[in-house]
């Protein structure tokens, strides 16, 4: 209900900026470009009736290898379904088009007791987008982690520099083909009585298979579109 | 005369007063702070990284790792996410338990944050005072989940079983007479809630005897009064959450506006500050323990009268019992996929937010309907505070930068993450 109210103040407020609007899980998402990016915050900071006077978080993400499965889980072949095979190619399940890079901001309006998600996604390299440090003071530390882990440029932003990697660190974490064991590993060598880095010596391994399953349960048919394919 | 420069220090990585692996590099002029750069990431482990390699059930026990202090509170943001996108909602007796035990946890945290606050500002009594108490609680998390710190207790779709009926008892030693252990034992004799009802009887009297080395005392009060000052409006600019927050005197606090589990059937209070400077901030939490006191009595009586499931029984989100297990094929089936492949959660995102001892904690999880999530943002409320460390600590004496950093309550499993 309430997030009805919201949606039809955003979208009268931000008719042209909007890309899309929904709200899934009770959850209210806008997306907007990176040029409007600025306007539409400003204005959802300063507007009596948006009022979101805290950023609580901002984050960057990786729609790299959104729904690829490792595993086919809908067809069998002669021999049963397909049980652990290592695969180098992975099966699109979800045939998702767009942008590459996202980054997501939450705010937060005390005032009306409200949450809001914002979306923009990054259509080309190099990856820049606005800094919203100006407006919230709170992003600082937000955009700087998004530019480390996913490797997001914040223009504007004044202090730019990696937080959560290591000092020299190179590569950006948390993209989805960059590998979880990392490409360098590091250690105290006695002979030259310092720490050195060297290349890993484990190599990534897949646990558990990452299966994407229709459950019938949780499919809504109007947005089906899953068909697994191998 | 000498030309007189600014001192650049080094603090940290390792010292006490840096609750863990935090680097400052301090700008100084004299004795006087004029630039604070906290370096981060010394505890960086990836775990959201890691949890998009695991099944969602995996990653509960990580979750316990993040903040460390309060353990059950992480989980707690954690498995709602996950039930958010399944649309479960667990039985009404889970909920009770959650909310107890997130009680139980902050406390917890309170009385470590106390004890370290206390030492870094030069009070030794009241760390081994906090500890006593934080030893009982433990000692909960042990009855209940088989760890004292990280349990892996709370699962989608309520909580890993029901309450106890015994609790672990102390064992006569060599140090320790029969007689003695006799003493120690008393309130051990009955069920966990048994325990719990006698802890929050003693409890109140243990919080009085901290605010009595403490409240009043002046020297106390001349390292917290007027330190560390945040007006309300930096508060929410900086991103301030939790005690930091109401410190400042902003009346803001999840279990209320927007209460999660049972938390809008029960009765409690908030307290906020006045002037956001440390001394408020202590003031908080020491009333927060008291009212979460009053919560854990609240759910102590609820739970007594009101015996129930504690765990959902749609099978392909929660394991079937050990006995179904072994004489019924669908349950063997369910429970064989369960740990092996575990469940899939529809695609989409959600945001889920607890009120954590130290603020909002959140997740942020973007599923594709797979078996692991896709993106796991976690929200750390340390990670905007220490941000704001800088600006809190400008024009304050070195001394200083150590009462202001205790009092933000940092820790660094959930900020390095």
């Amino acid at each position: 209900m309430q997030n009805q109210v919201l949606q039809e103040q955003l979208q009268t407020a931000f008719s042209e900026q909007i890309i899309t609007l929904s709200s899934e899980y009770d959850e209210v998402t806008m997306e907007v470009s990176g040029e409007h990016l600025l306007q539409v915050c400003q204005q959802l900071k300063e507007t009596d009736h948006f009022h979101f006077e805290q950023l609580i978080d901002v984050c960057g993400v990786d729609y790299l290898d959104y729904g690829k499965a490792e595993w086919v889980t809908a067809k069998a072949t002669s021999k049963g379904f397909e049980r652990a095979a290592t695969r180098t190619q992975k099966i699109n399940v979800l045939k998702r088009q767009g942008p590459r890079f996202a980054v997501a901001y939450h705010l937060l309006s005390l005032r009306h007791n409200r949450r809001l998600r914002i979306k923009v996604f990054l259509k080309h390299e190099p990856l820049i987008i606005p800094s919203v440090m100006e407006i919230w003071p709170a992003a600082n530390w937000f955009e700087r982690e998004a530019y480390d882990v996913i490797g997001i440029m914040f223009e504007g932003h004044p202090d730019l520099r990696r937080i959560l990697t290591d000092y020299g660190f190179s590569g950006h974490p948390f993209r989805k083909d960059f590998p979880v064991s990392g490409y360098v590993e590091m250690r105290y060598d006695a002979t030259e009585q310092r720490v050195i880095y060297e290349k890993v010596d484990i190599e990534p391994r897949v646990l558990v298979p990452k299966v994407i399953r229709q459950d019938s349960r949780y499919v809504n048919p109007e947005t089906e579109q899953g068909e697994n394919n191998a | 005369m000498p030309d007189l420069k600014n001192l650049t220090l080094n603090f940290g990585p390792q010292h006490p007063a840096a609750h863990g692996v935090l680097r400052l590099i301090l700008e100084m002029n004299g004795e006087v702070i004029e630039r604070a750069d906290p370096h981060v990431g010394l505890l960086h482990r990836g775990t959201e990284k890691l949890a998009e390699t695991k099944p969602f059930n995996q990653s509960i026990g990580y979750m316990d790792r993040l903040d460390y202090v309060s353990m059950m509170c992480n989980e707690h943001a954690y498995v709602m996410a996950i039930e958010k996108l399944l649309g479960i909602t667990p039985p009404i007796r889970a909920q009770y338990i959650r909310v107890m035990f997130d009680e139980i946890t902050r406390i917890l945290n309170h009385l470590l944050w106390l004890g370290a606050h206390g030492l870094d500002i030069g009070a030794m009594t009241v760390f081994l005072y906090a500890f006593r108490e934080r030893e009982d609680l433990l000692d909960c998390y042990e009855a209940v989940s088989g760890a004292r710190m990280h349990a892996t207790y709370y699962r989608p779709g309520g909580v890993y079983r029901d309450l106890p009926n015994a609790m672990p008892q102390y064992a006569t030693s060599k140090w320790r007479s029969e007689k003695e252990t006799r003493k120690m034992n008393e309130s051990r004799e009955g069920s966990l809630l048994d325990f719990l009802e006698d802890f929050i009887s003693r409890f109140p009297g243990k919080v009085d005897e901290y605010e009595t080395l403490l409240t009043d005392n002046r020297i106390w009060k001349q390292r917290t009064v007027g330190i560390g000052v945040v007006s309300p409006e930096r508060a929410l600019a900086l991103g301030f959450t939790g005690p930091m927050l109401r410190g400042s005197g902003v009346a803001w606090d999840l279990r209320k506006k927007q209460p999660y589990e049972v938390y809008d059937k029960l009765d409690f209070d908030i307290p906020i500050g006045v002037n956001g400077d440390c001394y408020d901030r202590y003031l908080v939490r020491m009333e927060e323990m008291r009212q979460s006191n009053q919560i854990i009595k609240q759910c102590i009586s609820w739970l007594r009268a009101n015996p129930g499931e504690v765990l959902l029984a749609d099978h392909k989100v929660t394991p079937p019992s050990r006995e179904h297990m072994k004489d019924d094929m669908e349950s063997l089936i369910h429970h064989f996929k369960l740990y092996t492949e575990g469940y899939s959660v529809p695609a989409g995102e959600v945001y889920s937010a607890v009120e954590h001892p130290k603020g909002e904690f959140g997740i942020y999880l973007v599923s594709d309907g797979a078996n692991k999530p896709y993106r796991l943002k976690i929200r750390a409320p340390g990670f905007s505070h220490l941000a704001s460390l800088d600006e809190m600590s400008r024009g304050h004496m070195l001394a200083d930068v150590v009462a202001i950093l205790s009092s933000q309550d940092i820790v660094f499993g959930e900020i390095d993450r």
